[in-house]
């Protein structure tokens, strides 16, 4: 029984009808699960909230029908669309703290939507309905609980309030749009698992909607890629992972890190059409390594490339003809090690009264890539921090080339600061919006070498170069870069200093999966062509495989194991990582269901997002 | 420990009103008896023999340490004693007594206006975006506001008072010690300046507050549940935009206490603000020390019952531990 | 959560300078045009208009409160004087006396607001503090107040109206700065030592301008009113001087008679507030198209 048809969507800007999504065709049937993967901009969640019939501010539907569970939703008053709307079919957003109330009880917040679709005769049924959904989600049933707001509960908890009140009228489908963004893996792990568990207990259908192709891969009957509000490619799940068709997919599957195999991946770099924007051509031509001239003068269709399996490329054939090839490049031997180039020992801070860190010690050679891991709240940015000298309020040293360093970077000389250079999770706010590109670069040049202005342009030029950005972006506001450009242009900014140390904060947490691969190589290319030492860190395990020689692991402020990579990855001695690796999601392409998930119990704890 | 936590802040924050309120005085006196330009010279004018000034000052007790003058006159504030006039050599509480009430009344006949108008405006503007409604909204708030309050009530009379048509009185005079709500008449134009002066400013304020909830993450997540449009309006986004215009009930009522000197002026209506004026002319410094006193205690008292009410009315205040 | 794009927000014509970018993002609505020639024609009659004028500001034409004839366009005064030549005249003190006040208001109020946002010590609590006293007064009220008793003077005036600017001013900046030295960029700068000084000039003021500019817009329709209602008052400006908010004081009491007297002083100081409002509500909205900017899907 289909419950979702989506057929020829198209959603709009109101202001010029450009198209925000166009030709969105697929079907949803009862109790199975099917996955939208997309990058940012893609029209993921314009599609999961069209499915219920909403559209956003400036958004309308222009074309093509939902219908959900046999009713089109466009062509029913809105009274009965409101009917449909949580008890058909519901919806798990992204920001949980967003999206529950602030001034509202749980209970409050949990009841209406029963009240609102008169679902149990009296009060005591509701209740005891309630019970019973929390229960299912491993939350408190107690009236305590209940009577709580959402900011007294963790991270976690509020997640989990969230998916209880998607299932609480048992709606026939539940679109979950981007539930697990910026969660700790291990929660995420938890989140997925029940959610799974629900679906499969009271067979409800979902569609899940994610950035991320390995969870995706983990989870999903079947697969949708979006690229620029269009459908790259439709399939089975084995279809899709096993002999990917589309070039993009491909290209996305590449740059997915790994942490079981070292992966070298060349992602092309190019413009993806914005939202919205009019193109005549396929919209993946500018980065696609199979282009020809006809990609580049027509959109393609979508057509069959299998069974259940469709793409929307002109050279599928040339394509197909090509096997992926599993890129994996050799580990790095370990350099000869001469003295550490920074060395940490006995590093303690506290925030207040809360320790964040107690007692980490590391050293860092040069010419190498020391990945820092660890989860939210595990002290991985305050060491980072400390050691640039943004962070002056902690016990132990710091020393750069065996000589302690003072604790601020203003108490530091000139050639300390130069040398250790700090790079910013979001690119987004690591830019001055008022300056160009060719102002934030200058800026080091002219403060530490006084460098004049006419000089100065040419390297500017030049740093843009060892970036792979051409010089007229020298011209340029940070606006008017993508993300990954603007990166490139942060990493500029740091290399005119010719630093020895690049302390890499995050740099790919707030990019795209096939952004983060390109700035990761280009990392790695400048660490062994200009033999930069690096201190990379990130909470993302997977990563570390791919860019670092030796990690270290920490958790809630104290050091749990630091070795090389591959030792670490493949033989970790902690308990800690060995749970942090089995909730790591990686691609599966199996035919069952595979389980993402470790031994994970649900527990209410530890549960914290990103500051992403 | 969550209720003692609760009521120490609501301590605190007494002990910083109370503590402005001290400094107020300090301000208030320090203008009126410490400046260089001497208070007798004021009272007697420029023209003034050095003679006459010396007995002024002496009269006045200005030629004791600031530090004694100020305690004598403080201590008699606090127990309702604010001297004497000059003028008339009533004493200043018996002068603005009723002038007191008559400004309390105006303010107060204001404010039940201005609150639910501007809210009712603002919301109804938001809830509407981009309609007809809105529109003519957005164009004619920004004038209104920023109009002077005596020019909006000069429009007033001149419609309403004098040159057009003569429908209300343009002055609001009334025999001393007479409740001004039994001249209701009298109380049209001094009231709806008032409420034109500050309500574009309100229903501003209320129609981006309520926009605001509206596009929140909470409200669609209330919509997607299948809601009622009343509920999610009334139950999800209202309750989210009461903190905001409490806050900025207060700035309105701040504008209002200095709003209300100009148009009781303009209209001559027998309150604090004209006994200030008056006092100004006359140069009667008790009256002046008196009036501008009351007015600033007025707005800080405002400003302490409105943060008592937002640390009340937001549950993450509310509970906060600390 | 705002997902933006791995897109630049597309190809943009904008090449303005540094400095001026927020003008330009500004000049695109339509009600900082408006606001900007209101204003500018209103400085203009206050600057030329002396010029311009039939009479001297100080010369009997006619009798008091003279009806509109070829001689005085719009009659005269209560004391018979040209209503025209004293419109020309009594710009020059509102116009001059509104701009200083607010640009030394600001000047106070960016000041103070800087370094309390920036230093996060007790310095902030002590600059806040002051900050709350001077709020505890009516604007209005505080100017009156010391101009009663130090006499009208115009500097005097000009000076207390800055200073009842300033808290809110600090107050505005004091956040803004919070937030803005929050950000990753200002942590680059210090990362780098850059003086503490140029990191304020050169990477948070030039993030403040747009905000900063709302606020001049709003100040300054505030300065307007209320130097004219100081002078309305009676405790601004005093006769014989020609002056819009003085010229309404003075023949209100004739508004049946002759109320272009009245009226026309009404209508300048009208628009003139209008104008700055105008011109602040053109940077409010290019400031809140600045986060729009991320693109949501």
């Amino acid at each position: 029984m289909t419950v979702i048809d989506v057929d020829g969507l198209r959603v709009e800007l109101a202001g010029d009808r450009s198209p925000i999504v166009d030709e969105i065709s697929f079907t949803v049937q009862a109790g199975e699960l099917v996955g939208i993967v997309g990058e940012s901009g893609s029209g993921k969640t314009t599609i999961a909230t069209a499915l219920s019939g909403h559209f956003r501010r400036g958004a309308r539907h222009a074309a093509g029908s939902v219908a959900v569970d046999g009713t089109d939703m466009g062509a029913i008053s809105s009274k009965a669309r409101q009917d449909l709307r949580g008890r058909v079919i519901a919806y798990m957003p992204q920001d949980p703290t967003a999206a529950l109330n602030p001034a509202l009880r749980i209970r409050r917040q949990l009841e209406e939507a029963l009240t609102a679709h008169r679902i149990g005769s009296n009060r005591a049924e509701r209740r005891g309905r309630i019970r019973e959904v929390l229960r299912e989600v491993a939350l408190p049933d107690t009236d305590d609980f209940l009577s709580r707001y959402p900011h007294q509960l963790s991270g976690g908890q509020q997640q989990r309030v969230c998916i209880a009140m998607a299932f609480i009228c048992q709606p026939k489908v539940i679109v979950l749009d981007e539930p697990t963004t910026g969660l700790d893996v291990t929660t995420q792990a938890q989140v997925l698992e029940t959610v799974k568990t629900l679906c499969e207990r009271h067979s409800t259908a979902a569609i899940y909607v994610s950035h991320d192709l390995a969870v995706v891969s983990n989870l999903a009957d079947r697969v949708l890629v979006l690229y620029a509000g269009r459908m790259a490619e439709f399939g089975r799940r084995a279809a899709v992972f096993n002999s990917p068709a589309h070039p993009y997919t491909r290209m996305l599957l590449s740059a997915i890190p790994d942490p079981k195999e070292r992966k070298s991946t060349h992602v092309r770099t190019g413009r993806t059409p914005a939202p919205g924007e009019v193109i005549d051509a396929c919209p993946f031509s500018s980065r696609c390594e199979f282009a020809t001239e006809r990609c580049t003068l027509s959109d393609p269709p979508m057509v069959e490339v299998g069974v259940e399996h469709a793409i929307r490329c002109h050279e599928h054939e040339t394509v197909a003809a090509v096997p992926m090839e599993a890129a994996v490049s050799a580990p790095r031997a370990p350099d000869d090690r001469a003295d550490a180039l920074l060395s940490v020992k006995d590093l303690t801070a506290s925030y207040g009264t809360n320790p964040v860190l107690a007692g980490v010690s590391l050293d860092l050679f040069s010419h190498e890539c020391l990945a820092v891991v660890g989860e939210s709240g595990s002290g991985k940015t305050t060491l980072a921090k400390s050691i640039a000298g943004l962070m002056p309020a902690y016990d132990g040293t710091v020393s750069y080339r065996g000589r302690e360093l003072a604790r601020g970077a203003r108490s530091r000389s000139t050639e300390e600061r130069r040398s250790l250079q700090y790079i910013f999770q979001s690119p987004y706010r690591s830019l001055n919006p008022r300056k160009t590109v060719g102002q934030a670069i200058r800026a080091p040049l002219s403060h530490f070498f006084g460098t004049s202005e006419a000089e100065a342009s040419n390297q500017v030029a030049a740093a843009l170069e060892r970036v792979a950005l051409p010089s007229e972006f020298a011209r340029r506001f940070p606006d008017e870069l993508s993300g990954g450009e603007r990166q490139r242009v942060a990493i500029a900014r740091a290399l005119v200093t010719e630093p020895d140390v690049l302390i890499c904060d995050e740099v790919t947490s707030a990019l795209d999966v096939s952004v983060q691969a390109s700035i990761v190589e280009l990392l790695e290319d400048l660490r062994e062509q200009e033999g930069l030492a690096l201190l990379f860190v990130t909470h993302n395990l997977a990563l570390v495989r791919s860019i670092a020689d030796r990690v270290t692991v920490l958790d809630r402020g104290t050091l749990i194991e630091t070795g090389a990579a591959t030792e670490i990855l493949d033989r970790p001695s902690e308990d800690y990582t060995r749970r942090l690796l089995a909730h790591t999601p990686t691609v599966k392409s199996g035919d069952a269901t595979g389980t993402i998930l470790g031994d994970s119990g649900p527990d209410g704890g530890r549960n914290g997002r990103h500051s992403s | 420990m969550r209720l003692w936590n609760r009521h120490g802040w609501i301590i605190r924050r007494l002990g910083v009103a109370v503590l402005s309120l001290w400094v107020v005085s300090i301000v208030v006196f320090m203008a009126t008896q410490a400046l260089p330009g001497d208070a007798a010279v004021a009272i007697l004018g420029r023209q003034a023999t050095p003679e006459a000034v010396a007995i002024m000052r002496a009269d006045l007790g200005l030629n004791r340490p600031l530090v004694t003058q100020y305690i004598d006159w403080f201590g008699g504030v606090l127990v309702g004693d604010f001297g004497e006039s000059v003028g008339s050599g009533a004493p200043i509480s018996d002068l603005i007594g009723s002038r007191i009430v008559n400004t309390a009344v105006l303010l107060v006949v204001s404010a039940v206006i201005i609150f639910p108008a501007g809210i009712a405006l603002g919301v109804f503007a938001a809830l509407r975006r981009d309609g007809p409604l809105d529109r003519v909204f957005s164009v004619t708030t920004p004038a209104m506001n920023a109009l002077p309050a005596f020019v909006v009530g000069l429009v007033l009379v001149i419609l309403f008072g004098t040159t057009v048509w003569k429908i209300f009185p343009a002055t609001a005079l009334f025999p001393p010690g007479e409740f001004p709500l039994r001249h209701p008449d009298v109380m049209v134009l001094p009231v709806a300046t008032l409420v034109l002066s500050t309500v574009p400013y309100l229903a501003l304020i209320v129609r981006a507050t309520t926009i605001e909830a509206l596009e929140s993450d909470y409200v669609q997540m209330a919509r997607l549940k299948g809601l009622r449009p009343r509920t999610v309006v009334l139950v999800h986004a209202l309750p989210n935009v009461v903190v905001p215009i409490l806050q900025t009930g207060a700035v309105i009522l701040g504008h209002l206490a200095g709003g209300v000197v100009v148009v009781e002026f303009l209209f001559r209506y027998p309150g604090l603000g004209t006994s200030l004026t008056n006092a100004v002319s006359a140069r009667d410094l008790a009256l002046i020390q008196a009036s501008t006193l009351l007015l600033a205690a007025a707005i800080v008292v405002i400003n302490l019952i409105a943060d008592i009410l937002t640390v009340q009315l937001t549950p993450r205040l509310r509970t906060a531990e600390t | 959560m705002t997902a933006v794009a791995d897109t630049a927000a597309g190809p943009s014509r904008r090449r303005a300078p540094t400095g001026l970018r927020s003008l330009a993002d500004a000049w695109k609505h339509l009600q900082t045009k408006v606001g900007v020639i209101i204003t500018l024609l209103i400085v203009l009659v206050a600057v030329a208009g002396p010029y311009l004028a039939p009479y001297a500001h100080t010369e009997f034409v006619d009798l008091p409160f003279g009806k509109p004839s070829g001689d005085a366009w719009f009659g005269t005064d209560n004391l018979g004087r040209d209503v025209l030549t004293r419109v020309l005249y009594g710009g020059r003190t509102v116009v001059v006396m509104s701009f200083l006040s607010v640009v030394v208001g600001m000047v106070l109020g960016i000041a103070f607001g800087l370094v309390a946002g920036y230093s996060r010590t007790w310095l902030d609590d002590v600059l806040m503090g002051t900050t709350d006293i001077v709020l505890a007064f009516p604007h209005l009220l505080l100017t009156l107040l010391f101009v009663a008793m130090a006499g009208p003077h115009k500097w005097l005036i000009v000076l207390l109206v800055a200073v009842g600017h300033a808290p809110r001013i600090a107050r505005l900046t004091r956040g803004l700065t919070l937030d803005a030295s929050r950000l990753e960029y200002v942590e680059a700068a210090e990362a780098m030592a850059l003086p503490r000084w140029r990191i304020l000039a050169s990477e948070i003021l030039p993030n403040l301008s747009t905000p900063l500019m709302v606020e001049f817009g709003v100040r300054l329709a505030i300065s307007v009113g209320m130097l004219a209602a100081l002078s309305f008052l009676g405790a601004g400006l005093q006769p014989p001087e020609a002056d819009w908010g003085l010229m309404i004081n003075e023949n209100r009491s004739a508004l049946n008679v002759q109320p272009w007297a009245v009226v026309i002083p009404m209508a300048t100081i009208s628009l003139f507030a209008l104008g700055a409002y105008l011109i602040s509500e053109g940077f409010a909205r290019a400031f809140a198209g600045v986060d729009r900017q991320g693109i949501r899907t």
